[in-house]
């Protein structure tokens, strides 16, 4: 059977690989959105953070023998970690100026982070080995290996972990009330710069996440983050940054928008979510999920 | 030291560098990121809105006018008014998507567009992909002017970078410019007494990117070739940070960024080796290696204790000179 002259088969196969990267275009997208609502910074570290995930489960096995899920929770760690000590460090001096200077400051970061991690590696990409989950599950329609559907799996659970975190618990509302008020939040005997810490590590860790997910099927080298950057910052320009599901739809959806163009129209993939973005801001400028900035 | 003579010395720097022992095709480049930075910074300084695309003009404007050259024998100048007129439509059309939202998300958008920009660069064949395109051949200006003689080329360079910069000097102070001014410090009272913020952003949207395009073109016939380095959003960055070094908001700040930066560039290999034979650390060797990380450095510096840039400094310095008890509010 065909559709539109390609076999379902090969269809099938080419979105399943569209929603495995969709999963990593949400998982970023959100830590990117949960920074920004809590700091008002867009954090361009998030491709460099994606990277040293990467980075770090290659080098854990390589250097200390650690397997794949020993560091699927210490890379994380690691990096959320490293993020605090960036936010206590450098963030936190430029909360009260410009949005533009939080931009600027997370750039030069990311030069610094790319720079140092080229000048060790170079930039060619790092091959992981195989994949720490082999065999194939057979779906009927697809036959489909078991690590991308542990990858789809992990990634959703995550972000819904996520914005169960953030809009049902204590915590979450904590942190919603002070992203609205934090002055106020604070009267209420709440330390909010700790708070502005967790988050930013949390983040960032939330990259690192998905570039450990994304080692073992991705040649991640250490100009990765660049490219993950610019398409996370479509997703959130085409999915607004007010609500979790609304960015983690966009995120999944401009995979699969990604892979079918790869299907009918290879020249263009790299582009299509480009593309996406423009009739977005054309049609509804504010996003698919925005409300009033 | 008054304003104007300040100029005329830096005016006059520029002149007699050639003579002082600068390479001159140095010299052209350095000029042509000033231009850069100048046109990036009509934008920025004057507009407040803070743009990651521009790599996307330079780049073209530089492939339009090498190509130009290359496919049709273009006279320079045709190549150079096609850079500047490709930049200018490249703006108008980025421009009209990107100026829908303000803000952090502007700059994401400009650099989203500029990555399409990019990719459709490696895909096309007239940009000779990886390679680029090299050889450009420099021509002769109007018919009779050389431009194979490097210092020719320098002064040709300069002549147009001075008449760019006085258009931008005037654009900034004409009525047109006060309005700009206006909407990046309170746009909502604009529209209140009848601006149309949208016309004025995208106005000036496209005249920052024409004047890109034009530094683009100029680059590529100066240096003869054009690269995917040229279109990639870091070149972007690279006239940000030419700004904020220079000083934002100070019409030469971009002049003097671009000065340092790209000398810096340059010689940060010999610098590095210096600095290895004096101290003897051997890291300091590789320094030309690491372009990347200094440029990272210089920005976080810039951003958390040098805010003010260079000839923002010098403005500081010089009004306390002046005003022995300064007011408080030029301490904050």
């Amino acid at each position: 059977m065909d559709i539109f002259g390609v076999p379902v088969q090969a269809l099938m196969a080419q979105l399943m690989i569209g929603l495995v990267n969709g999963c990593f275009y949400a998982v970023l997208s959100l830590g990117l959105a949960v920074i920004f609502g809590m700091l008002h910074v867009i954090n361009f570290t998030h491709g460099a953070m994606f990277m040293l995930g990467a980075l770090l489960s290659w080098a854990g096995l390589y250097y200390f023998e650690l397997n794949y899920w020993v560091m699927l929770f210490l890379a994380p760690l690691v990096v959320g970690v490293f993020g605090i000590v960036l936010e206590r460090l450098f963030l936190k001096r430029i909360y009260k100026l410009d949005y533009l200077y939080g931009l600027l400051l997370t750039l030069g970061l990311t030069l610094i982070i790319e720079g140092a991690v080229r000048s060790v590696y170079g930039v060619s990409g790092k091959p992981y080995g195989p994949a720490p989950i082999s065999g194939v599950t057979d779906l009927g329609f697809l036959m489909i290996p078991n690590y991308r559907l542990w990858v789809i799996v992990a990634s959703l659970l995550v972000c819904a972990a996520t914005w169960y975190t953030i809009e049902r618990t204590r915590l979450g509302a904590y942190l919603r009330a002070a992203t609205e008020n934090p002055k106020l939040v604070e009267a209420f005997g709440i330390n909010v710069p700790v708070l502005v810490s967790l988050t930013f590590g949390f983040g960032v860790a939330l990259a690192a996440f998905a570039g450990v997910l994304a080692a073992p099927i991705m040649q991640v080298s250490a100009l990765t983050g660049q490219t993950m950057i610019v398409i996370v910052f479509a997703v959130v320009v085409i999915g607004g940054m007010g609500s979790i599901a609304g960015t983690v739809v966009t995120g999944i959806g401009l995979g699969l928008v990604e892979a079918l163009t790869k299907v009918y129209y290879p020249e263009a993939s790299s582009m299509v979510m480009f593309l996406v973005m423009v009739l977005v801001l054309l049609v509804r400028p504010n996003g698919l999920f925005g409300g009033v900035e | 030291m008054t304003r104007p003579m300040c100029y005329g010395f830096l005016l006059l720097a520029l002149v007699a560098a050639p003579w002082m022992g600068l390479y001159p095709v140095l010299g052209t480049k350095i000029l042509c990121y000033a231009l850069f930075a100048c046109a990036f910074h009509l934008l920025l300084g004057y507009t407040g809105l803070a743009s990651l695309g521009h790599a996307a003009f330079l780049g073209v404007g530089g492939y339009v006018a090498g190509y130009g050259i290359k496919a049709w024998a273009l006279s320079p100048e045709l190549a150079l008014l096609a850079g500047l007129s490709v930049g200018a439509l490249m703006g108008l059309v980025m421009g009209y998507v990107s100026i829908r939202r303000s803000g952090i998300y502007f700059t994401m958008i400009t650099l989203a567009l500029a990555q399409l920009v990019y990719f459709l660069c490696v895909q096309i064949p007239q940009t000779g992909g990886e390679d680029g395109l090299q050889g450009i051949d420099r021509g002769m200006l109007f018919g009779f002017i050389d431009l194979h003689n490097d210092r020719v080329m320098y002064y040709t360079t300069l002549t147009i970078g001075v008449a760019a910069f006085l258009f931008i000097a005037r654009v900034v102070r004409s009525p047109f410019g006060q309005a700009l001014t206006a909407i990046k410090d309170n746009e909502p009272r604009a529209v209140s007494l009848g601006y149309h913020p949208d016309r004025y952003k995208l106005l000036v949207f496209t005249l920052s990117a024409a004047l890109t395009g034009l530094a683009g073109a100029l680059k590529a016939i100066g240096l003869g070739f054009v690269t995917l380095s040229d279109v990639h959003w870091m070149t972007s960055g690279h006239a940000l940070l030419m700004t904020l070094v220079g000083g934002l908001g100070t019409l030469s700040g971009p002049v003097v960024g671009a000065v340092v930066l790209v000398t810096l560039e340059n010689k940060i290999g010999e610098l590095g080796a210096l600095l290895a034979g004096v101290t003897g650390i051997g890291w300091f060797a590789t320094l030309g290696e690491s372009v990347m990380m200094i440029m990272g450095i210089v920005f976080v510096i810039c951003v958390l204790a040098f805010r003010r840039g260079i000839m923002g400094e010098l403005d500081a310095l010089r009004r306390r000179v002046r005003t022995p008890n300064p007011a408080p509010e030029s301490q904050s």
